[in-house]
């Protein structure tokens, strides 16, 4: 990617990637990791539209069409969407507070190969006996039912790249506390550093459900428990709480980032300090917050009662009025603004109709007696992909344009990047608003085909053809990435003109150490500050020393391939007599390279003050 | 340009309504012609929310305009540098909460009075209830119907009455599903664990446009066939109601076929389908030996596996291959291959399974 | 303050767990690591209390009939002590007293061990006298998986402490290692909490019935 990395060879950069624990770099492994998942979950989605197309089709089995739709959900869930957004948190937070890397350079790059390695477990069960077919949610009575390796695909793989996104949150709570620049008040902090911040004190929160969750799943499915099955006491109904009370703060661990990316781009290409900036954070926080007290509104047709119901039901209609603030906070930044339409400007622009429209449909699924009627049909699968899609995926095409000069040091061509987006536009309004339709004429979720005659053909075609422009405009991002890199056009610091943050402030791509000399932050908005008062760049903060920084190791990729072997094991254990060998080897690889990290002293090196000063902005190997 | 707005408005209202008139979906299945006090509560709370909401969505979209065309970039200025409005962050503050609470109250009122299955407690002197209740029991991929105070059971075809209170205990015996009649009210879930139990009404007049057969679906993923568990509603008036329910409780010793091509078809039956399918209406079997649908009543269905059509070619490919028609289901290999012969005279024999007279 | 330097006792900090900045990043960061684990064993607690006592047949022995107080009291005080002998080491860790941390810390690990030990002995008697196992109920698999979970923590928490005890025994403390040996100890309290919630929850509130 980098010129340096061109100089050294493809071995010797695959090598420095494989052990690298530099933000930036472990952002680009995110990115192509995510970005390849989100292919791969896009792929799975055309499939199953041109399946709906008509009624009665057979493009895929039924069997094979739950498969699919279960890749899809989990796939754009826990491989795509959380992967694209620690690439933006990786790359941008560090900078954005003026921190030179962040607090845990190596559990930042076994996060990575955690994710990474329970991606690929999971998507191997294509090759191994047949994905898991029980929906992302995998209810317990259906995924204790369901027969072959699948679920124990979805378990063990989920269960692996949890933990490393479990790691990354910590990571990011303890950088964003302990290493803003000096004058970097939290109430200075940007929106996405914000945003990063909130998202990850839920992911904190919210994965050990699901670990509980899946370790039952697990139990019970490959070592003989009995949570889940009634007949020897137990109850399916806690898988659901679980899942959910995980579930729903993970639609704001992967919103909230969103949001902040936005924040960033209304900002810049307003021209304009983000309106009401305390009521935003305040907004972040409360969401967050809520984000835990309203899981079983997920459940209002499980059976819980009215009482939970209408608490439940009260307690998510609370969350409108944050969502609210922020909506009309992002329209007042850009009122009195001066708006130019850059290609993430379109994206942020288009987001609030779009976001808006699933926010709507959210307050009404939130009404608990209507919930009924919409409960698990397509009307649900319209709001997720409104908000999942107008939320989050448009935040990360915006991202992915705002912050690409930043990680790579070259824009991504601004004309193919406005065609990306009125193709996807398009597509995604005649792919999913149909789809309230579908879901109120009676059709529910997740079925393979549905029959003639019960006046749903238009509507699921109309559907199918949207999906088709989406497609064709994540074809066309992929031509736009390939000519970019391959044009190459280096540019400076600020190559939108308008950088209001401290990322701006420093090259792009930034050298390995980020900040020469930690900045001295005055206000919100530090570089736009500066600039406004004609100077260059930032203030220093410290007079120009050694600065410390972490060695490679390549212990990360070894502690996850550990896990990698292991789940083989504990998932063949009972059919194959290797399999309980193997899975002790795979925990023998993982502890003895955690055993090794231990005992072996790791303290760094120095980039020595000289150096420094002989290489101006250059990327400097000590 | 006051002008172009001013068409577009219209434009856009005239889409509207096209779009609307088609909109409400077919009778028997959209949730949009509510035909019944569940469905007509949950369609009043959609219409209230979606005027709420339109509301919202028109304040932002005027706002929204005014920005993107009155703010665009004309010229290199620095915009002035706002902090914020505590006035406005207030009203966009409050307002919502006013919104949320004129919803919140019809939702939690709708919410009790759809969760009051007081009258199924309340039991009369021969430890029946007065009311109508159905137990509902899911399974891969049918469904179970028994009626505990008449003693009756049937399968894949639910009988009601319109204009009264039906109430409902369901449970699954396999995996979880989730009972759902879109015209007739809103759904709730067929748990392995516990009862979940709810009303319906079923509109008399509402049944009449919808020829009096209402579509049930499985609204739960519960395995390969989820998308072809339906099941039908034949709402019908009281009297009709009760003339059904004792014709099937005449039917005391499964049915003695009458031709010779039905006989025949029965000795298939007896030999090769009673293990798992009754052809008596009483719940005498527990639970676990009711594998099948109950056929006491099949030729009065209106469907075959709750999918095709009821004619005798379309019950011959089902019993030929029932696979291909349902797959995953649990009948496909349990009563060996079947001669062209033996398929003539069953489905004779299961055509000819009635119990009203036509 | 660089990590590596040599240290004497008049140079030691007062709180030498948090003089570099990996340092403070590691203690604030093993903080969220057990808010995380928190959250776990609650979800814990809470299966376990959803399927206390749920068994397939009214055979099965119950948490009434298997539970004893001598042992688990005898298992708590164990653990409890061995919570106390740590903070003794902390103690003089923090007086740059490695030998008395040592010793301490030692001390910490055979009443770790000893506490193993009554567990392994504890699910054996259950698994033999009441056939009371992971497979045989909800119950079973519950109770299990929440004192298994935590009997793993407390093996994981003996292995991190005697790793931390070999590999520096010949160096002594440096503001390097002296963060390492607060976590561990802080992660052993931690344990011990969890201890504290299931002798109640489990134990106590299983012999009330």
């Amino acid at each position: 990617m980098s010129t340096l990395a061109q100089k050294k060879g493809f071995g010797a950069t695959l090598w420095d990637y494989l052990t690298t624990v530099d933000h930036k770099k472990i952002a680009i492994l995110y990115l192509i990791a995510g970005g390849f998942f989100f292919l791969l979950g896009g792929l799975e989605a055309m499939f199953i539209r041109i399946q709906l197309a008509v009624p009665n089709n057979d493009f895929v089995s039924a069997g094979l069409y739950n498969e699919i739709l279960t890749m899809h959900g989990t796939t754009m869930i826990f491989l795509a969407a959380m992967p694209l957004i620690f690439a933006f948190m990786n790359a941008v937070m560090p900078l954005q507070i003026g921190a030179r890397d962040v607090a845990f350079p190596f559990l930042n790059s076994l996060g990575f190969w955690l994710f990474f390695f329970g991606g690929v477990f999971l998507n191997l069960s294509w090759f191994l006996g047949g994905a898991p077919d029980a929906g992302w949610t995998s209810y317990a009575s259906l995924s204790i039912a369901s027969e072959g390796h699948g679920i124990d695909f979805y378990a063990l793989g989920l269960q692996i790249s949890g933990a490393g996104t479990l790691i990354g949150g910590i990571n990011f709570l303890v950088t964003i506390i302990n290493m803003r620049a000096p004058g970097m008040t939290y109430m200075r902090m940007p929106m996405f550093t914000w945003a990063t911040f909130v998202t990850s004190a839920l992911i904190l929160f919210a994965f050990p459900a699901l670990t509980v969750g899946l370790f039952l799943l697990i139990f019970d499915r490959m070592f003989g428990s009995n949570f889940f099955d009634p007949a020897m006491g137990g109850n399916t109904i806690i898988w659901e709480h679980f899942f959910w009370i995980f579930g729903h703060p993970e639609v704001y661990i992967l919103v909230l980032p969103a949001f902040g990316i936005f924040s960033e781009i209304f900002a810049i290409f307003s021209r304009k300090r983000l309106f009401g900036y305390s009521s935003m954070v305040f907004a972040t926080v409360l969401i967050g917050f809520l984000g835990f007290m309203v899981w079983a509104h997920h459940m209002f047709t499980t059976g819980m009662g009215p009482i939970a119901n209408a608490i439940f039901a009260v307690a998510t209609m609370a969350i409108a009025v944050p969502t609210g603030i922020k909506i009309f906070n992002w329209l007042f930044t850009m009122w009195g603004g001066s708006i130019t339409f850059t290609t993430p400007m379109l994206w942020a622009v288009a987001f609030i109709p779009s976001f808006v429209a699933g926010g709507v449909t959210g307050v009404m699924l939130a009404s608990a007696a209507q919930d009924y009627q919409y409960h698990d049909s397509y009307f649900v699968v319209a709001h997720f992909h409104y908000v999942i899609v107008g939320g989050v995926v448009f935040a990360l095409f915006a991202g992915a344009h705002l912050y690409w000069p930043k990680m790579f040091g070259t824009m991504l061509n601004e004309f193919l990047g406005k065609i990306t987006f009125v193709l996807f536009f398009i597509g995604f309004h005649l792919t999913f608003f149909i789809q309230h339709f579908l879901g109120l004429w009676g059709m529910p979720r997740r079925i393979f085909t549905f029959l003639p005659g019960q006046g749903l053909e238009t509507a699921n075609f109309v559907s199918t053809v949207g999906a088709f422009f989406m497609a064709a405009a994540v074809i066309v991002l992929l031509i736009n990435v390939v000519i970019t890199t391959v044009k190459n056009e280096k540019v400076g610091n600020d190559p939108w003109g308008d950088g209001r943050t401290l990322e701006w402030a420093i090259p792009s791509p930034p050298p390995f150490y980020n900040f020469k000399q930690l900045p001295l932050v005055r206000g919100l908005d530090a570089y736009w500050l500066e600039k406004m008062e004609g100077k260059q760049g930032m203030s220093p903060a410290e007079p120009l020393g050694d600065i410390h920084m972490p060695n490679n190791s390549f212990i990360p990729f070894v502690i996850s391939f550990g896990l990698f072997v292991a789940a083989f094991g504990a998932m063949y254990r009972a059919d194959y007599s290797w399999g309980i060998p193997v899975l002790i080897v795979g925990m023998l690889i993982t502890l003895g390279s955690m055993f090794v990290r231990s005992i072996k002293d790791d303290h760094g090196y120095h980039i020595h003050k000289e150096d420094l000063e002989d290489n101006n902005d250059k990327g400097v190997k000590a | 340009m006051k002008r172009l707005a001013k068409w577009r408005l219209f434009s856009l209202f005239a889409v509207m309504a096209l779009v609307l008139s088609a909109c409400s979906g077919k009778p028997y299945l959209s949730t949009l012609n509510p035909a019944g006090e569940v469905a007509q509560t949950q369609y009043d709370l959609m219409v209230l929310s979606t005027a709420i909401m339109v509301g919202v969505i028109a304040v932002v979209t005027v706002i929204f305009f005014i920005v993107v065309f009155k703010f665009r970039r004309k010229d290199d200025r620095i915009p002035k540098q706002v902090e914020g409005s505590h006035k406005l962050e207030i009203i966009w503050t409050v307002i919502p909460i006013l919104l949320l609470l004129i919803l919140a109250v019809p939702t939690v009122s709708a919410t009790f009075k759809l969760a009051d299955v007081s009258e199924m407690e309340k039991k009369n002197e021969e430890g029946k209830t007065d009311a109508l209740v159905v137990n509902v029991r899911a399974n891969l991929y049918w469904w179970e119907f028994e009626y505990p105070n008449q003693e009756i059971i049937t399968g894949q075809e639910l009988v009601v009455p319109t204009d009264q209170k039906v109430y409902f205990n369901l449970i699954a015996s396999d995996v979880k599903h989730s009972f759902w009649i879109p015209a007739v009210g809103g759904k709730l879930d067929t748990n392995t664990d516990n009862v979940n139990k709810f009303w319906l009404k079923f509109d008399g007049e509402k049944a009449d446009e919808a020829d009096n057969l209402f579509y049930g679906k499985c609204a739960e993923l519960c395995g390969p066939s989820h998308a072809l568990m339906d099941f039908k509603v034949k709402a019908v008036p009281s009297d009709e109601f009760d003339q059904w329910v004792t014709a099937m409780q005449e039917v005391k010793e499964p049915q003695q076929a009458e031709t010779d091509l039905a006989q025949a078809g029965q000795e298939v039956f007896n030999n090769s389908c009673i293990g798992c399918h009754a052809v008596t209406p009483a719940n005498t079997a527990p639970e676990a030996a009711r594998l099948a649908p109950n056929l006491t009543n099949f030729g009065d269905r209106e469907r075959i596996a709750g999918i095709l059509d009821h004619t005798e070619e379309d019950l011959k490919n089902w019993l030929r291959d029932p696979e291909t028609y349902k797959p995953g289901n649990k009948m496909t290999g349990t009563y060996g291959e079947l001669t062209e012969e033996q398929l003539d005279a069953l489905s004779e024999y299961l055509m000819g399974l009635k119990v009203m007279e036509q | 303050m660089a990590a590596e330097q040599k240290m004497t006792y008049e140079t030691w900090p007062a709180s030498p767990e948090k003089q570099t900045l990996e340092a403070k990043n590691k203690f604030l960061g093993f903080w969220f690591f057990l808010g995380g684990e928190t959250v776990l064993f609650a979800s814990l607690f809470a299966t376990y209390l959803a399927l206390k006592d749920k068994v397939p047949s009214s055979d099965m022995a119950l948490a009434k009939d298997l539970f004893e107080i001598p042992l688990a009291f005898m298992m708590t005080m164990l653990l409890l002590t061995s919570s106390l002998t740590s903070v003794y080491a902390m103690y003089h860790m923090k007086n740059f007293n490695f030998k008395k941390m040592q010793l301490w810390l030692g001390i910490t690990v055979l009443l770790g061990l000893g506490f193993l030990g009554l567990e392994i002995y504890e699910f054996n008697h259950y698994v033999h006298e009441f056939h009371h196992s992971f497979t045989s109920s909800a119950f079973g698999s519950a109770f299990y998986t929440l004192v298994g979970f935590h009997g793993g923590h407390v093996a994981f928490g003996l292995l991190w402490i005697t790793t931390l005890m070999i590999r520096n025994s010949k160096r002594g403390l440096s503001l390097y290692n002296a963060p390492k040996f607060y976590v561990a100890s802080l992660y052993w309290h931690f344990i011990d909490v969890v201890w504290v919630f299931i002798f109640t929850v489990v134990y106590l509130m299983g012999m009330v019935g």
